[in-house]
């Protein structure tokens, strides 16, 4: 499929109209979605009116921007007015949001065509898409293994083809996971650089939208229109916002003598041996492109994981008290009192794995047990940043590896949740120090399965962090790979 | 570490009803996480300050201004039940 400059050109060129683009898209998710089951809902009416529009307007001569007649697909924990937004979970089923997401918003704004809403694990907690509520998304390189997670249908839509780009929502890993299982490229910014205002909490403190696409430079373009102060977010940083696509490059500014760091401690036990080759193999690519290349120490990088899952679940149980069956959502017809209709709908509405989190995150924050979980892991998250931060004095970007391994069979860890969470070691303690990374695609192991790099920056410094990703990927060939996939 | 007794009991606090087989499951599972936990007790945390959020923020004041709002309407239609004006419940208070 073309970039988003190309189909541009052709926009402009009138080579192709949106309406045709936008078909034949359309066409191919209902040839693959059987397979693949990427989409929870497909919003082709809304589509094909949002491409006439942008079609009139280059009849009429007038000047369209580069996302305008994009395709492009949401995870649907996004809320979209009119729309419905489940957040793949069966408590909101029938939620149709009366109010619209400032990202999407801003998509709409920019004239792109939205296709519809993405799978996940239920409320974004999962690492596998395994959870959600209305069945898996499949991996395209394997459709025996899993597409990631929780933005598993976001990643699988822009990896088979369905879309250009994707959103995604990143709390611990959401976004560069399954982009890395994908074999696609995943970013998340900085906390605060996109606003969340429309975007189903899940752990605040936490949360940051993001995009997907086939090039960096895809990325780039996406990130532009939807990063920037939002009033309605208290959480959006007010800064300016650089033409990220504009600033890339080809290869490492000359003066700019970059130093990349390459986190020791994810070398560790349990990183798949090919992982680790495919990584160190793209490691000299950096250096060969005029890096140097240290090797850094963030010693408490391994405790991001279990301050995760204190710090997460904890503000989650907090989050998804608001699902009590007055306002919105689900409601247990049967129950005879208001306590009774709490705790039926929500065990009926809530799946395994957020029942989970919410007992997890009750826990931890109930009396006598603040302090030796909450507060403790609170207080590792400040260990965490200050690794981050020592590193940032001696070099400008990080390396590692994305997922410590390829895609896994599904099933393979649903009934040992501790397992599945340790496929967030690499990505979890990037969100505790609110920093922007992104994953791009680093190889194959010798099943054919994708495998990511994972590019860390300072904060606000997606800038840098998208050049260095952009100069690595145009001096190697796996972006241009593609999932053999049998249209039916 | 956790019992079948404290799962039922943060199971009420947190509104869910569990099944049986649930409360068993979680019981194992929730006790091997928090295991999994006690490492966070390896580092000296003794002076170190929490962090509650990645990015220091300060609080953001604005003029109260009368904005458009999402209408009662759209807002009631979205309710499992509703009665006039109100959201509608099942019986709050016992006999």
């Amino acid at each position: 499929m073309a970039s988003i400059r190309e189909l541009h050109k052709q926009l402009v060129r009138k080579e192709r109209s949106a309406v045709e683009i936008t078909t034949e898209t359309l066409e191919r998710i209902q040839k693959l979605e059987p397979q693949l089951h990427s989409f929870l809902h497909i919003t082709a009416d809304l589509a094909m009116e949002q491409a006439k529009a942008v079609d009139q307007k280059i009849a009429a001569g007038e000047e369209i921007g580069l996302l305008a007649g994009i395709p492009m697909a949401v995870k649907d924990n996004m809320c979209m007015q009119g729309i419905p937004t489940t957040c793949a979970s069966r408590i909101l089923e029938n939620f149709v949001p009366p109010y619209e997401s400032t990202v999407t918003e801003r998509l709409r704004e920019s004239g792109a065509v939205i296709l519809g809403k993405t799978n996940l694990d239920e409320f974004a907690m999962g690492s596998s898409t395994e959870n959600s509520g209305f069945g898996r998304t499949c991996n395209p390189w394997d459709l025996s293994r899993v597409s990631g997670g929780s933005s598993g249908g976001s990643a699988v839509a822009v990896a088979s083809e369905e879309a250009p780009l994707a959103l995604g929502s990143d709390t611990g890993g959401s976004i560069r996971q399954p982009a890395s299982l994908c074999g696609v490229v995943g970013m998340k910014p900085t906390y605060g650089l996109v606003s969340r205002f429309g975007l189903v909490a899940y752990a605040s403190s936490l949360d940051q939208i993001g995009p997907f696409a086939r090039s960096v430079e895809d990325a780039a373009i996406l990130l532009g229109a939807i990063a920037g102060y939002d009033p309605r977010d208290a959480t959006s940083l007010k800064v300016e916002i650089p033409d990220y696509a504009k600033l890339l490059r080809p290869n490492f500014h000359p003066k700019a003598r970059l130093r990349i760091g390459v986190i020791k401690e994810t070398f560790g036990s349990g990183l798949d041996a090919q992982v680790e080759e495919k990584v160190k193999t793209a490691i000299e690519v950096l250096q060969q492109l005029g890096a140097e290349i240290q090797v850094i120490s963030c010693p408490r990088f391994g405790y991001g994981l279990p301050a995760y899952y204190i710090i997460a679940p904890s503000e989650a149980s907090a989050n998804l008290a608001r699902y009590d069956a007055v306002r919105y959502g689900l409601r247990d017809e049967k129950a005879e009192n208001l306590v009774e209709m709490y705790k039926k709908t929500r065990a009926e509405g809530f799946g395994t794995e957020v029942k989970r989190r919410i007992m997890l995150g009750t826990y931890a924050l109930s009396a006598g047990y603040y302090d030796a979980y909450y507060l403790k892991a609170q207080k590792v998250r400040t260990l965490i940043k200050q690794d981050f931060d020592s590193a940032f004095e001696k070099v400008d970007v990080l390396v590692c590896p994305t997922s410590p391994t390829t895609a896994f069979k599904a099933g393979e860890k649903t009934d040992d949740p501790l397992q599945m969470y340790l496929s967030d070691l690499m990505t979890i303690p990037v969100n505790l120090a609110g920093l922007p990374a992104v994953s791009v695609p680093c190889g194959f192991d010798q099943d054919g399965l994708p495998i990511g790099l994972q590019l860390i920056g300072k904060v606000l410094r997606e800038d840098l962090l998208l050049q260095v990703a952009h100069a690595y990927e145009q001096s190697t060939e796996w972006h241009f790979q593609k999932p053999t996939l049998k249209q039916k | 570490m956790i019992d079948r007794e404290q799962v039922h009991k943060v199971a009420h606090l947190a509104r869910l009803d569990l099944t049986a087989d649930e409360e068993a499951a979680f019981t194992k599972q929730l006790s091997s996480i928090l295991e999994y936990f006690e490492q966070l007790s390896e580092l000296d945390t003794e002076n170190v300050p929490p962090t509650t959020r990645a990015i220091e923020l300060s609080n953001v004041a604005r003029p109260d201004q009368l904005q458009p709002t999402v209408s009662h309407d759209e807002l009631l239609k979205e309710a499992p039940a509703q009665e006039d004006d109100f959201f509608r419940v099942p019986q709050i208070l016992n006999d």
